[in-house]
């Protein structure tokens, strides 16, 4: 098949450092005891714990549910009992503890009665209705619910669907030793996608620096029924970009306001398929993922890794880390952030795991003035002015640098990479971004407050008005009374007292029955003799 | 020269047509700066500034009968976009009207609330719930942390709390540059 790509503007080409993790295939992590879920793995809403601390749970059930259109649920990794729920420390830039199921694993790993799906005879609609209790999040680690990009509403409208083998960071290798290993799993995910989505061709991307990965994914496509194109890109850093994947093989570039979609691409990770198989095929929810661990540890591989699982655990399994380590970065070396600590548990969204040195990450040299050399503009694969928003963002001239598209950036890092006065680039437009998100959440919420001053304010003044009135009418009755000329309401009056009269009568007559009236005759036999007992006694008296 | 005196009062006359029409016809309701100057302002309805309320305030600082350093909410960021907003120079802010402090949300101590409604009716935006002899509570969400609830309570069970950082509503710092020390 021959297709012509189009070649990506900018990009950098960084050493790969993936041969290291490479050599060895998917290993087995050792099951931690305890293993921490954090309910925030996904992008959208948190999802609500249906658990209970001192409840045992079984691998694969459901431990919180989603919530509203985009979210996504969490499963038990292993069998075991729920611990505690409580906030704990995550994997997340900010090193700030979040809600988390702390799960004891009992060391059987029994599963729940897993329930495979007959997908090829189940409506579309009900099929991806049913993905929200997969857990299926986007693999590659943008974590994305997958049910809401498969929702297919009769005719999808997605042409192409792209599957994302491209893995261009470097260190990373878990989406290659998956192809490699298990391109049968991924084509077969790819078979559940197609029929969903029901798209005119399907491509597998796939960078040519994998060329085994390219190999096993050819040999597996081949053997399905449906056609499926694997085309080599070449490696160029950040062409594993969605977007930047799917202008590449198609040539469609999708424009910043709109979704993949609305152009008819869609673009999935080779991980995503594999889950989606699993789940359809095999009944199995989202329990593990593929990781790679690298950089500065004795044995560095890629490992299936039940979720929630420490990363101290992880690094053991490698061997260790050597010494000299001084952080813990999950995620690539471009966009990847430090870990707070060793014990923060592997998510959906976790990759890679690189032990970092000083020796293989040196700590970059003081940034220096920018010379305007605009080297980062010819680096940036979204064609931005980095160097202007860097300006932008340097003076928190906030509105200017939204204007420059600040929020088509990708945060790749080429430009921090190229540039030669060792400028954090990105680190400047991730604080400019969610400043500007910050300032727009403020601004809704007084846009809220002011429509509730006024509600209350106009509520206020209604009731003030109704009072008015009610007082107004109340008078003007007073004032045709003191006067009575009119005999209408002297009438009225006169037939409203007779009928409280009537009612008062009414009243009395039906007057309520005493406490004796109903009791047995016994007692009634009783009050009588006590009665008499009474009479007598007065007469005694009397005649006394 | 008739000519062109006529042709300049026939323009004159067109274009006073024009314009007459157009001020009728395209006549903008209310005070227009009013509304910018209360887009601007945080709608915490704390009445600080002297004012009843941020529309209020607005609408003195528009007839020039307040500054624009009287909003303690606003802070400093406020009041300069404010001064942007109004071509005027930026001043010190004002701390008779009380100083800027980080957002907070009441939150009603649900055990001591004997359900007197004072704080309901004290409430600018119709953020606290409750009836009268029966427990109250805040909106979390909709709480502008104005304090107005706060002195009402007979019984002080109304604390302010302000927002704790959280992986939700985290923000990338500012990049620091370290600087290295020369002897």
């Amino acid at each position: 098949m021959i297709s012509r790509l189009l070649k990506l503007n900018g990009g950098v080409h960084p050493p790969e450092h993936k041969l290291e993790s490479t050599s060895r295939g998917i290993a087995a992590v050792p099951l931690a005891q305890t293993l921490v879920l954090p309910l925030r793995q996904h992008v959208g809403n948190l999802p609500k714990i249906l658990v209970q601390p001192g409840e045992h749970v079984l691998k694969g059930q459901q431990l919180a549910e989603a919530v509203g259109s985009i979210s996504a649920a969490v499963h038990a990794p292993t069998s075991g009992v729920i611990v505690s729920i409580e906030d704990q420390l995550i994997p997340h830039p900010s090193g700030l503890p979040d809600v988390s199921i702390t799960l004891k694993a009992d060391g059987e790993d029994r599963w729940m009665e897993r329930k495979p799906v007959d997908w090829r005879n189940t409506e579309r609609l009900q099929l991806v209705a049913g993905l929200r209790e997969s857990g299926i999040v986007g693999m590659g680690g943008a974590a994305f619910p997958t049910q809401i990009k498969l929702r297919p509403g009769g005719g999808s409208g997605i042409k192409t669907l792209i599957i994302n083998g491209a893995e261009c960071e470097p260190y990373i290798t878990c989406d290659d030793v998956l192809m490699r290993e298990r391109a049968d799993e991924i084509v077969k995910g790819i078979v559940i996608a197609n029929y969903i989505l029901a798209p005119e061709r399907i491509i597998v991307g796939i960078e040519d620096n994998k060329p085994e990965a390219v190999q096993a994914m050819r040999e597996a496509c081949a053997k399905s029924d449906v056609r499926m194109d694997v085309i080599v890109v070449p490696t160029l850093y950040p062409s594993g970009d969605a977007r930047r994947l799917a202008a590449i093989l198609t040539g469609i570039e999708v424009p910043s306001d709109k979704r993949s979609s609305d152009a008819g691409l869609q673009v999935f990770n080779v991980a995503t398929m594999m889950a989606l198989y699993r789940y359809l095929e095999l009944g199995e929810t989202v329990v593990s993922r593929i990781v790679t661990v690298t950089g500065n540890v004795a044995r560095p591989g890629n490992f299936e890794v039940p979720l929630g699982t420490p990363m101290g655990t992880l690094l053991e399994a490698a061997g260790g880390t050597l010494p000299n380590t001084n952080e813990l970065i999950m995620g690539g070396p471009m966009m990847g952030f430090s870990l707070p600590s060793n014990d923060v548990p592997v998510i959906k969204a976790t990759n890679c795991i690189i032990a970092g040195a000083p020796l293989l990450f040196p700590a970059p040299p003081p940034a220096l003035a920018c010379i305007r050399c605009a080297r980062c503009a010819e680096a940036c694969p979204v064609s931005l002015q980095p160097q202007e928003l860097y300006w932008f963002a340097k003076s928190q001239n906030l509105e200017k640098a939204r204007e420059y598209n600040l929020f088509d950036c990708i945060e790749c890092g080429c430009c921090s990479y190229v540039c030669p006065s060792n400028i954090p680039l990105v680190q400047y437009y991730r604080f400019a971004k969610s400043e500007i998100i910050a300032q727009d959440k403020a601004k809704e919420a007084a846009n809220l407050a002011r429509e509730r001053n006024e509600f209350r304010l106009s509520r206020i003044e209604r009731e003030k008005q109704e009072r008015a009135a009610k007082h107004a009418q109340r008078a003007a009755g007073a004032k045709a009374e003191n006067a009575g000329d009119t005999s209408d309401a002297d009438e009225a009056k006169k037939v409203a007292i007779a009928a409280a009269m009537e009612r008062a009568k009414a009243q009395k007559e039906e007057a309520p029955p005493k406490n004796t009236d109903n009791i047995s005759e016994t007692a009634q036999a009783e009050i009588a003799a006590i009665d008499a007992r009474r009479a007598e006694q007065k007469n005694a008296e009397q005649e006394n | 020269m008739l000519a062109a005196v006529l042709v300049m009062l026939v323009l004159a006359l067109m274009l006073g047509l024009v314009l007459g029409y157009s001020a009728i016809r395209f006549k903008v309701e209310g005070d227009p700066l009013v509304g910018k100057i209360d887009a601007i302002l945080p709608q915490t309805q704390c009445g600080q500034c002297g004012y009843p309320g941020c529309k209020p305030y607005a609408t003195a600082i528009a007839n020039g009968e307040a500054d624009i350093n009287q909003c303690p909410p606003g802070g400093e960021a406020g009041m300069r976009a404010l001064a942007d907003l109004l071509g005027v120079e930026p001043r010190p802010m004002n701390e008779e009207h009380g100083v800027s402090k980080p957002k907070s949300v009441a939150v009603i101590d649900e055990n001591v609330c004997i359900g007197c409604t004072l704080c309901i009716q004290a409430c600018p935006v119709d953020a606290i719930l409750g009836a009268a002899k029966h427990m109250h509570t805040v909106i979390a969400s909709e709480c502008t942390g104005c304090e107005l609830c706060v002195a009402p309570c007979p019984v002080d069970c109304i604390v302010m709390v302000p927002l704790q950082e959280s992986v939700a509503n985290w923000k990338w710092r500012y990049p620091v540059h370290t600087i290295k020390q020369v002897a």
